[in-house]
C-alpha cells in the first residue's frame, strides 16, 4: 500500500503537467490549478473543497463552535436551526471548544480520509474569536495532520490575521457578494460595528472595506484565500463579474459562485419576499464569464456548519455528543492508520493520472460543431461511477463537446429514488420523487449509474435521458466520453442547454 | 432600570461579552440579564450593547416592556408580509 506507483515523490504539480490538457479536461481534473505556484498546489492538492479531483478522495468536517453573528444577511435567518436541512448557517447541536476537539479526534479516527477541518458557524468565526481559536490550537496540537481552515464575512479579520497565521490556518475563506455599498444595502441590512449597530450602505461600506483589507493581509502573508459570493438575480449577478475581477487581482486564488437558496419557509428576508434563486444557466453562466484564467469552484456543495463527510454526504448524526463520548480514541495508533490510508489514496491518484497521460487523447472527441450534451453520473466517492441510480441524492453533471469534459456543477434531490436498500416507492410517490429527479436532470442526456432500474428506466427515456450500467465502476471522465460517443453514433435528440427550468 | 430577554433568544451568545456591566448570564434555556447589574448601558455607550447586535426582532424589551427591535426592524421584512407568508405555508 505505501508503494507508489510510479516511484516518484508526491509531486502532483510535475504530474499535471505532463498529463498537460491531453486529457481533454483543462479546467476541470485537478480543477485547472495548472496556473498556480506549485505551494498553493501542494496545500490544495489534499483539500475536497478545493480540488474537485481530490473531492473524490478525501473528506471534510465542520465543527459548530460559532454561534454569534456581527452582521444580518437577507440570505440568513438566525432563528433556523433544523437536522433535516442542508444549508450554510444551519447545526443540531453548538459545541464547545473541547467537544469540538473531541468530536473532530473521533471523526478522524473513525473516517480517515477526512483531512481538513473547518469552522464556518454557524454564526461567523471571527465574531466569536476565543471559542474558534481556542478549537484551532486545540486540534493543532492534538492533530497536527489536519489542515485547519475557516470561512467568515470579513468584517473582524483584519483584526485576527496575526492568529490566523500563528496557529498555520492556511486556508480562509471570505464569503465577499459585493465591492459596490450600494449593492451591498441590498444585501446586509446591518453590520454591528464599533458598539453600534449600522444599517444600510453605511454598514455596507464598512463591511465592504474590512473584507477587502482582509483579504489584502492574507494574502500577504502567504495564506490561501478562497473568495465565496451568493449569486442573488437581479441584486448583484452583473456585479459578480466586476468582484471577481477584484479578488483575482488581489490573489485569490479561487472564486466560488454559489446560487441563492431563498424559500419562505426559511424565514429569510428574500424567501419571505419571493426573491428567486438563479437556474442552473444562470450559475453555470455567471461562473463561465467570472471564470477567466482563474479557477472557479463548480462542485461546492453549499454545507451545512456543522457537516461531515465526503462532500455531498452528511455523517453528522453518527458523531453526536453522546455518540462521541461512548468512543475510546486512542489518537496515535489513529494517525499512523490515516498515514496509511493516504499514501494508498495517493498512490492510487498517481496511478490514475499516469494512465490518463498514458493513454494518448485524440485532440478532439467528436467532428468540429458536434453539438454539446450534458451527461449525469452518480458516485460514493473515489472517482468512479458506483451509486446505484435509485440510491443516489445527488447527481454530477458534467459537459462533453468535442474539445473535452468539464464539471458542470452537483444537483441534488430531496429524495432518493429508492425508499430503502431494497425498497421501491410504491403509489403516488414513487411519481413525485421521480419527476423531482427528472426536473434536476432536464438538461442532461445521459445518467450514468452503477444500475438503473427497470421503471425508473423506461421515465428517464421518455424524458430523453438515456440511462446506463454499462459503466460501473468505470472513472468517471472516461465514462462521459465514452457515452458522448454512444450518444453521438445513436444521432441523439440535441437538448437545448440555454432553455432551463427554474430549480 | 433594566433591558430583560424573552423566549425567542436563538442562544447565539453574541450578547454576553458585549454586556460592560456582565449583567447577561447563560440561564437554563436562554441567555438572561441580571436586573440589579444592568444600566441599560448608560454612561458606556450611546445604545444598549445587547439590543445593537441582537439579531431576532423582538428578543430584548426594554424597562417597559416594550420590545427594542420591533417586527420588520432587523429583517426589513414588512410584519404584514411575514404573517401572510407563514399563513400561506401552513395552508400548504
Amino acid at each position: 500500500m505505501e508503494l507508489k506507483v510510479l516511484g516518484q515523490d508526491n509531486q502532483p504539480s510535475a504530474q499535471a503537467q505532463a498529463g498537460g490538457c491531453s486529457s481533454g479536461t483543462c479546467g476541470s481534473s485537478e480543477d485547472g490549478m495548472n496556473h498556480l505556484p506549485d505551494s498553493v498546489r501542494e496545500k490544495v492538492h489534499n483539500h475536497p473543497c478545493y480540488s474537485e479531483e481530490a473531492h473524490h478522495f478525501y473528506a471534510r468536517m465542520h465543527v459548530a463552535v460559532a454561534p454569534a453573528c456581527n452582521i444580518q444577511c437577507h440570505y440568513c435567518n438566525r432563528k433556523y436551526d433544523c437536522a433535516n436541512e442542508s444549508r450554510p448557517g444551519v447545526v443540531s447541536e453548538l459545541l464547545s471548544p473541547d467537544q469540538a476537539a473531541k468530536k473532530v479526534l473521533a471523526v478522524a479516527s473513525e473516517i480517515p480520509q477526512m483531512t481538513v477541518l473547518g469552522v464556518a458557524g454557524p454564526g461567523d468565526p471571527l465574531a466569536n474569536p476565543e471559542r474558534t481559536f481556542e478549537t484551532f490550537r486545540e486540534i493543532y496540537e492534538k492533530a497536527p495532520d489536519i489542515k485547519l481552515c475557516l470561512s467568515t464575512n470579513g468584517l473582524a479579520l483584519p483584526d485576527h490575521v496575526d492568529e490566523i497565521e500563528a496557529l498555520k490556518v492556511d486556508h480562509v475563506t471570505i464569503t465577499i457578494n459585493c465591492v459596490d455599498p450600494e449593492v451591498g444595502a441590498k444585501i446586509y441590512p446591518w453590520v454591528f460595528w464599533k458598539n453600534r449597530r449600522i444599517k444600510g450602505a453605511k454598514g455596507a461600506k464598512i463591511l465592504i472595506e474590512r473584507q477587502q483589507k482582509g483579504l489584502e493581509m492574507l494574502i500577504e502573508r502567504g495564506i490561501l484565500v478562497k473568495v465565496n459570493s451568493v449569486l442573488i438575480p437581479g441584486v448583484n449577478d452583473e456585479h459578480l463579474k466586476e468582484v471577481s475581477k477584484i479578488v483575482k487581482s488581489k490573489g485569490a486564488f479561487l472564486h466560488n459562485v454559489m446560487p441563492l437558496i431563498a424559500e419562505a419557509e426559511h424565514g429569510t428576508f428574500y424567501g419571505v419576499m419571493g426573491q428567486r434563486g438563479p437556474n442552473k444557466q444562470e450559475l453555470s453562466d455567471l461562473q463561465d464569464a467570472c471564470a477567466g484564467d482563474m479557477n472557479m469552484m463548480r462542485h461546492c456543495r453549499q454545507c451545512r456548519a456543522d457537516a461531515v463527510g465526503l462532500l455531498g454526504e452528511d455523517r453528522g448524526q453518527e458523531f453526536t455528543l453522546d455518540k462521541i463520548d461512548a468512543m475510546d480514541i486512542d489518537y496515535d495508533a489513529a494517525m499512523e492508520k490515516r498515514a496509511n490510508i493516504h499514501a494508498g489514496i495517493e498512490a492510487h491518484r498517481d496511478a490514475l493520472r499516469a494512465e490518463q497521460a498514458e493513454n494518448e487523447m485524440p485532440d478532439l472527441l467528436a467532428p468540429v460543431g458536434t453539438p454539446p450534451a450534458r451527461i449525469a453520473i452518480t458516485t460514493k466517492g473515489g472517482g468512479v461511477i458506483n451509486e446505484h441510480f435509485g440510491h443516489a441524492t445527488e447527481f454530477l453533471v458534467y459537459e462533453v463537446a468535442p474539445e473535452g469534459v468539464r464539471f458542470i456543477g452537483p444537483r441534488k434531490v430531496e429524495n432518493a429514488y429508492c425508499v430503502g436498500p431494497d425498497v421501491c416507492p410504491s403509489g403516488d410517490d414513487k411519481g413525485t420523487v421521480l419527476d423531482a429527479i427528472l426536473e434536476a436532470l432536464s438538461d442532461c442526456s445521459a445518467v450514468l449509474s452503477a444500475k438503473v432500474g427497470i421503471e425508473p428506466w423506461s421515465r428517464l427515456e421518455d424524458a430523453r435521458i438515456t440511462p446506463s450500467g454499462e459503466y460501473a465502476m468505470d472513472q468517471i471522465e472516461d465514462a462521459v466520453r465514452g457515452m458522448y460517443g454512444e450518444l453521438i453514433e445513436q444521432g441523439w435528440a440535441v437538448k437545448d442547454l440555454n432553455v432551463q427550468a427554474v430549480g | 432600570m433594566s433591558l430583560s430577554i424573552v423566549e425567542s433568544c436563538v442562544n447565539c451568545f453574541a450578547c454576553e461579552p458585549l454586556c460592560p456591566s456582565e449583567a447577561i448570564f447563560k440561564g437554563e434555556e436562554i441567555f438572561l440579564i441580571d436586573a440589579k447589574k444592568c444600566t441599560e448601558c448608560d454612561g458606556d455607550f450611546a445604545d444598549p450593547q445587547c439590543a445593537s447586535i441582537c439579531p431576532i426582532e423582538g428578543a430584548i424589551l426594554d424597562a417597559a416592556g416594550e420590545a427594542i427591535n420591533p417586527p420588520g426592524s432587523l429583517t426589513g421584512i414588512p410584519p404584514l408580509r411575514m404573517a401572510q407568508a407563514m399563513a400561506e405555508i401552513q395552508a400548504r
